[in-house]
């Protein structure tokens, strides 16, 4: 089974809500990566979200455009990033989802990134520029590899898109719970709620809602109605705040438990 | 009759936008797919093209021109004198009456040279919409005289500091932006790139350059022309030229690209020359990339070429070779410039410079009989800083 599902069964088994993070690969550096991902399964992450950065990030807002920028400036790219996954896999089982446009993958090769990331252990992908429209091929070499595609749904959504990408998603959906950029705010969409409960009239699949969330007063407030929690830009703060620190996977530690807690708390 | 219904020009083209646009490409498409048959519309588009803007353009016999390269007969199709000064007014207007029908109430554009955001702040400011142009820095520099034009007509200038400044993340901007506010905004996209149905919207608004030459061109010498020739950034007045042109098959198009330093250089803005097919900006089509498939940093002399993809209708064209790709470099565009400006008495944009300077090499070896429409786009008042620090002046 693969390791989303296999993790999302067991939540629904013990009645808990998933937290997930992203973090993009190679800032600030490949080795730094690496023990951030290790320290995010100690804390009981439940799913990585792994950026492969990409130069014109146009669904991103500046915290992770200037992640992507210094994880560039490090010549980082899809075969190192494989390499660092299969080196994190021999330590942890911790669900990993890649997340990046989709040029690099275009360029690598659909079907070889597909078979490469599925032998490195990662275990989906999900392409915010490509709506499962364009996905035919990725689609089609993903489900033979048992290889998540997991497809986004927004606010403006139409239902009948709604029930097109609910279909097309595998591995769990991914609900952006605003029209904008990624990037932490203050205060969230209150439409939040009642879209996600119609998403979730329309599929059994696991809807996870990101984009904005910082606090762990949002945090709580999202995992009440949806199946898990996506974190990323704020994580990326405090990498950026401690990027020349040794320590900076225990910096990231004690930010993700203080978001945990009120997720597995309900 | 391409794009097909999914936005595709044989392979190229397409929709690879974030979910959150997908909603409004499709209310887009329905709405201009509406309006496309409203006659009402396109009467109103026709009387502000016509009493407002200045169309028809002349398609000028360029006498001095044909007489110094002692080859083909050359014919210029005057953009550069139309209301603001290029071209993009043809797309703006249309785009603006379309974000009136659709009740949007904010216009969003990207610009490079300006010239697009000149003609967006026009539009927004004759149909009473609140517009705000994106610019990178580096352009705002090189392009004074247009940043002060939009703000005049009342418009907001978004300077854009990230990347390589210029109008790759001018259009990363504007894109992050409607993503953001695409209940009440419609983004003018000024270039036949970007996710279905752009492409198609502006080369249908564009083409009336190529209908109106193939008209005037009738009228004068009774036949076809032999040769197309038009700049290529984006390529709006290419494709605006050679649309109409499309099944003529003994009209030949000739898109030249800005070679920059030269082709051989790593300065170029050459996406069909030099680049692989990629995906950038919601569109499959030729990209400036490397190996990883990390978009490069073009360059050209010109801000309006100044991009490392290209739309993808030519990039079709490329490929079944119904048009041919050249390049001119900053050099060669530089004396275009001033070439035209000394024979002709007309001084262009140094965008068209490019297709000027590829004359030098095509006009000469042609016999008298042949005729070449060259589509002189915009006019050169925004370029003369530069062109005063490139020539010493």
């Amino acid at each position: 089974m693969n390791r989303i599902d296999k993790r999302f069964k067991e939540l629904r088994r013990k009645k808990k809500k998933a937290f997930i993070v992203y973090v993009t690969a190679g800032d600030p550096n490949a080795k730094a990566t690496e023990r951030i991902i290790l320290e995010l399964d100690r804390c009981g992450v439940d799913i990585l979200e792994l950026g492969i950065p990409f130069s014109d990030p146009i669904a991103d807002g500046p915290t992770i455009q200037a992640a992507s920028q210094r994880s560039l400036s490090n010549n980082i790219n899809i075969g190192k990033i494989l390499g660092l996954v299969g080196r994190v896999r021999r330590a942890t089982d911790i669900p990993i989802a890649l997340m990046t446009y989709y040029n690099p993958v275009y360029i690598y090769g659909i079907k070889d990134f597909v078979k490469d990331a599925k032998d490195a252990g990662v275990d989906g992908i999900i392409v915010p520029d490509l709506p499962p429209e364009e996905a035919e091929e990725l689609i089609s070499y993903s489900r033979r590899a048992n290889f998540k595609n997991i497809f986004l749904l927004s606010p403006t959504s139409s239902r009948e898109r709604i029930k097109f990408i609910t279909k097309k998603s595998s591995g769990f959906i991914y609900y952006v719970s605003l029209t904008g950029v990624t990037g932490a705010r203050e205060s969230l969409p209150k439409d939040i709620a009642n879209n996600v409960k119609m998403i979730k009239r329309m599929t059994d699949k696991p809807v996870c809602v990101g984009f904005g969330v910082s606090t762990p007063k949002q945090a709580r407030s999202i995992a009440r109605i949806a199946d898990g929690v996506i974190v990323g830009s704020a994580v990326i703060k405090v990498i950026e705040k401690n990027l020349k620190k040794r320590d900076i996977h225990k910096k990231v530690a004690r930010f993700i438990t203080s978001l945990i807690r009120p997720v597995k708390g309900i | 009759m391409l794009p097909d219904k999914r936005g595709h020009f044989n392979g190229f083209g397409g929709k690879y936008v974030p979910e959150t646009l997908m909603v409004a490409l499709d209310e887009l498409e329905r709405e201009y797919k509406r309006a496309r048959k409203d006659k009402r519309f396109k009467d109103k588009l026709d009387y502000y093209l016509r009493q407002y803007a200045g169309r028809p353009t002349p398609l000028y016999y360029a006498e001095n021109l044909t007489k110094k390269l002692g080859g083909a007969r050359i014919y210029l199709k005057r953009e550069d004198l139309l209301l603001s000064g290029a071209h993009k007014i043809n797309n703006t207007l249309g785009q603006v009456l379309l974000a009136k029908r659709m009740k949007k109430t904010r216009i969003i554009a990207e610009t490079g040279a300006g010239q697009h955001g000149v003609a967006t702040a026009t539009a927004a400011a004759m149909f009473g919409l609140s517009c705000d142009v994106y610019m990178g820095d580096e352009d705002i520099k090189r392009q004074s005289l247009n940043v002060f034009r939009m703000k005049l007509l009342g418009a907001k200038v978004i300077p854009v500091h990230s990347g390589s400044k210029t109008l790759k993340d001018a259009i990363n901007e504007t894109l992050r932006d409607w993503v953001t506010n695409v209940r009440d905004t419609h983004y003018v996209l000024g270039s036949v790139v970007g996710p279905h149905p752009y492409p198609m919207i502006v080369r249908d608004f564009q083409s009336v350059i190529g209908k109106e030459a193939k008209r005037q061109l009738m009228r004068k010498e009774g036949r076809l022309p032999d040769y197309l020739v038009a700049c290529v950034g984006g390529g709006s007045n290419s494709i605006g030229l050679f649309h109409p042109f499309f099944k003529e098959k003994k009209v030949r198009f000739i898109g030249v690209e800005a070679a920059g330093e030269g082709l051989r250089t790593d300065k170029h803005a050459a996406a069909i020359m030099g680049g692989k097919v990629g995906v950038l900006h919601g569109s499959k089509s030729f990209v400036l990339q490397n190996s990883d498939g990390q978009i490069d940093i073009a360059h050209s002399v010109s801000a309006g070429l100044d991009y490392p993809g290209v739309g993808p209708e030519h990039s079709y064209y490329s490929r079944i070779k119904r048009a041919s790709y050249v390049g001119a470099d900053d050099r060669q565009a530089l004396k275009g410039f001033k070439m035209l400006s000394e024979v002709e008495g007309i001084i262009p944009a140094l965008e068209p410079a490019h297709a000027i300077a590829y004359l030098t090499k095509l006009a000469p070896r042609l016999k008298k009989e042949k005729i070449i429409i060259v589509c002189l786009s915009g006019r050169g008042d925004k370029d003369i800083d530069i062109v005063k620090d490139a020539l010493k002046l």
